[in-house]
């Protein structure tokens, strides 16, 4: 934490991950780059030409914009797996639209006359094209490029969910950590490399090209692929791999530990838990970090291994809610409480398994659950005040945050608002402290390790200690935040590493010490 | 040299040319006059093919121009536009150097030849090196012009090359290329609407209206010897003027004529205008020319010569 370290300790201790993070962003960025002038220039040129088209292939461009890039990264994940591949494609995607519609701009906005004179005096079409009509619409597209060169910086940062590295790798996993060096030892940089390439290029932008001949452009247009492709992260294959999320590789209860206390030594990327359990499905990873109650567990038949040295701690769930909010309406307590003992892992993961996988719909599943076991009452409509719902955006947190809506709506005279989706814990926590939310389902592992951030002596002494740990953070979230940790639902939602079974099996894996041994026997 | 026969155009419903003919000879000076949207413009570029006539057929030098690709046609016929049409991304010398970089002329004949028209068109050295954008709209016309000349075509077409300056700038260069010999040469089809221009400009005048030729002659057939109403009435407002432009001295004084063949001495002075003699006795009178003649003498006269002209009609 800030803390006990300084930003510039953090950089000088992870000088070697920052620099290949970062070569793995430059490279991500170019090579997309270059793929989307080398497409959207020429097509750019030919849609000057056909105006009726024009608007059609533009506005196809621009719903390629909007497509949010999380969803894009997920949709290419079948057809290109995960890794710099899926990450290049998307962000080709991303960079067409600007450079597409400021080729466009410039070639039909150079001066009828000055190409009517061009003409006049004997140029054929490419002479035009090459000595008037690109020269002329040169500022205007490189100022396309410029932009395309920003967002592809930015949106680059994304490639960490589909282990495509980048500087994404720190900002994700420093918000999923709430470790503010990482965030910005990720960040500070992309913005940096943001400004340079777009000086770069405004000094590229100020060539007053008399004409365009191919030898000018082609030469160093390869020069800079090829070093592209030397900085991408090497191509991931031969041995297991492992995939992780950002949040997992930065964890004492998560990769640090299970390097230090199994000494696992398996080839990681880094990837979205939105990707994560397909990957693995599609024999793209073949270990991943998941967490024991998803219904994705089901749904891709994996198992999970035995964490038969406990570096895992318990996660079990409570609400955890404002004092103030407590103090405002106390008749909140007895209500939340009543979804204890409710729930146990398998249900849970069953529960899970029909939001993630069956696609209902988080209100639908909650809903079900709650009349099955006569929680459910009907909506009072109340309007003696507003209670805000958070929760984390992934499914279970829906189901819990729609389970304590229906409670709280038809137990107590309370209007109910949920702010779902709340990126991770950081975000989720830092609403919770900022009084932008009342209460949202937080775990107790997450709360002891990742927000109070124990010396390791208590991590040692608390290890796998439910009731200890349960206690330890329900005083010191009293303490610190003024925020008190309700009854635990039941169920334990803890970190686990996941194989397909078939693999497991036929390699006899069933804990993470065989897992380790395996891997040091071959 | 130019010869067009039986031209047809249409965009969409409208006829922009409707069945024009017309004969430029070598080295003459053919104006098409007419208002906006008669035509002319179309006419013009159909000769260097930027506009491909619907029916009709162009010879040069007595071959159909379609025998020809259209850029190596191009490249044979000056072409000067009204806005000069200057590579903006070009220095003035590289503007210039435009066709015969087409045409695969070496670099020291460009450089031999841009000194030449430099010279010529009254163009410092010094333009050479700048963009157009840093020189005067007559600069910029004067380089237009010099780009167009630069191999040497024997064929010039014109649009409206002196419509984007102001009237003082454009009567000073339209008495410079009256006088510059490269243009006495040429074969020119040159498109205005300016009168003065051309009757100054003009040996014969294509006056057209609504895609049609209403006449064709010489600037003083159409001035006194009109073919249809429409014809005097395009004139009616600058008559007198173009009619004073339209005759020599030498038509007025018959004497002169005489006068010149006895002795060389003042031939040259009986070959002005009768607007030009005006001009000059208006600006200065004290001057005697040596021919006697006053503002009153020449007015007289010159109405004494146009009901000659209306008698013989």
């Amino acid at each position: 934490m800030e803390q006990t370290q300084s930003f510039w300790g953090f950089v000088s201790q992870q000088s070697d991950k920052l620099w290949s993070q970062t070569l793995a962003h430059i490279g991500l960025t170019l090579i997309s780059l270059i793929l989307a002038i080398l497409i959207a220039v020429p097509a750019g040129i030919y849609i000057a030409r056909k105006q009726k088209i024009a608007a059609a292939i533009l506005g196809f461009a621009g719903v390629l914009q909007t497509i949010p890039s999380i969803a894009l990264l997920g949709v290419m994940i079948p057809f290109l797996g995960i890794g710099p591949k899926p990450a290049i494609v998307a962000l080709f995607l991303y960079a067409l639209l600007p450079i597409l519609r400021n080729t466009y701009t410039g070639i039909t906005e150079v001066n009828p006359v000055i190409v009517d004179a061009a003409k006049g005096m004997g140029m054929n079409k490419w002479q035009i094209l090459t000595r008037v009509e690109l020269p002329l619409a040169f500022p205007v597209l490189m100022a396309g490029i410029r932009t395309a060169t920003v967002i592809n910086v930015g949106v680059a940062t994304l490639a960490a969910y589909i282990a495509a590295g980048g500087l994404g790798e720190f900002i994700f996993g420093g918000i999923a950590l709430n470790n503010s060096n990482m965030i910005l030892a990720g960040a500070i940089p992309a913005a940096l490399l943001a400004i340079a390439f777009d000086f770069l290029l405004s000094l590229v932008q100020r060539i007053n090209l008399k004409s365009l001949r191919l030898s000018f452009v082609v030469f160093p247009f390869l020069l800079v692929t090829l070093s592209s492709f030397y900085l991408l992260p090497s191509q991931i294959g031969g041995r297991m791999l492992a995939g992780f999320t950002p949040e997992f590789m930065g964890r004492e209860d998560g990769y640090l530990g299970l390097k230090k206390i199994y000494q696992l030594g398996i080839e990681t990327v880094v990837i979205s838990d939105a990707v994560m359990y397909k990957a693995a499905f599609e024999h793209k990873l073949d270990v991943i970090s998941g967490y024991s109650t998803d219904g994705r567990l089901k749904a891709y038949d994996l198992i999970t291994l035995r964490d038969d040295r406990h570096i895992f701690p318990p996660y079990f769930v409570s609400p955890i809610i404002r004092q103030q909010s407590l103090d405002a309406h106390p008749e909140l307590e007895g209500v939340l409480n009543q979804l204890s003992g409710h729930i146990n892992d398998s249900t849970m993961t069953a529960l899970n398994y029909e939001v993630d996988q069956l696609h209902q719909s988080p209100e639908k599943v909650a809903m079900d659950f709650m009349i099955a076991h006569q929680l459910y009452k009907p909506s009072r409509k109340g309007r003696k005040g507003t209670i805000r719902i958070g929760s984390k955006i992934f499914g279970e947190q829906y189901i819990l945050a729609q389970m304590y809506k229906i409670l709280i709506s038809g137990q107590t005279d309370l209007n109910v608002e949920t702010k779902t989706g709340l990126g991770g814990t950081k975000i989720c926590f830092d609403a919770l402290t900022n009084n932008q939310i009342d209460l949202y389902p937080e775990y107790t592992g997450t709360g002891f390790l990742v927000l109070l951030d124990p010396d390791k002596e208590l991590i040692k002494r608390l290890n796998g200690n439910k009731d200890g740990v349960y206690n330890y953070v329900s005083d010191q979230f009293k303490k610190q935040f003024n925020i008190r940790w309700l009854k635990p639902i039941g169920f334990n939602n803890t970190y686990a590493l996941m194989m397909r079974r078939e693999q497991a099996q036929s390699l006899h894996i069933e804990s993470i010490t065989d897992l380790t041994n395996h891997l040091k026997n071959n | 040299m130019i010869k067009v026969e039986h031209l047809v155009r249409k965009f969409g419903t409208s006829v922009a040319v409707n069945n024009i003919s017309f004969e430029v000879k070598e080295g003459e000076n053919l104006i098409l006059l007419g208002t906006s949207g008669c035509g002319k413009t179309t006419t013009l570029r159909m000769i260097n093919r930027l506009i491909e006539p619907d029916s009709g057929r162009i010879f040069l030098n007595g071959n159909d121009i379609r025998e020809q690709q259209p850029e190596v046609l191009r490249r044979g016929i000056g072409y000067v536009l009204q806005n000069h049409g200057l590579f903006p991304h070009y220095t003035v010398a590289e503007n210039i150097a435009i066709v015969p970089n087409l045409l695969k002329w070496d670099k020291s004949a460009i450089k031999k030849r841009s000194a030449e028209l430099f010279e010529k068109l009254n163009l410092d050295e010094s333009l050479s090196e700048k963009y157009p954008a840093a020189l005067s709209g007559g600069q910029q016309q004067r380089v237009g012009v010099a780009r167009s000349l630069m191999v040497n075509p024997p064929v010039l077409l014109m649009d409206e090359p002196f419509g984007a300056l102001d009237n003082i700038t454009r009567n000073a260069i339209r008495r410079e290329f009256r006088e510059l010999d490269e243009l006495v040469k040429k074969t020119i089809v040159m498109v205005t609407h300016d009168v003065q221009e051309a009757f100054e400009l003009g040996d014969r005048i294509c006056l057209m209206d609504k895609g049609e030729v209403k006449q064709i002659g010489t600037p003083k057939e159409l001035l006194f010897s009109p073919a249809s109403v429409f014809v005097s009435e395009f004139f009616q407002e600058q008559r007198l003027q173009m009619e004073l432009k339209s005759v020599l001295l030498e038509d007025i004084f018959p004497e002169l004529k005489r006068v010149s063949a006895e002795d060389g001495f003042s031939g040259r002075s009986s070959k002005i205008t009768a607007w030009d003699k005006m001009d000059q006795l208006l600006n200065d009178n004290s001057v005697d020319h040596g021919d006697h003649i006053d503002l009153e003498k020449l007015m007289a006269a010159f109405s004494v010569h146009k009901d000659k002209i209306s008698a013989q009609k």
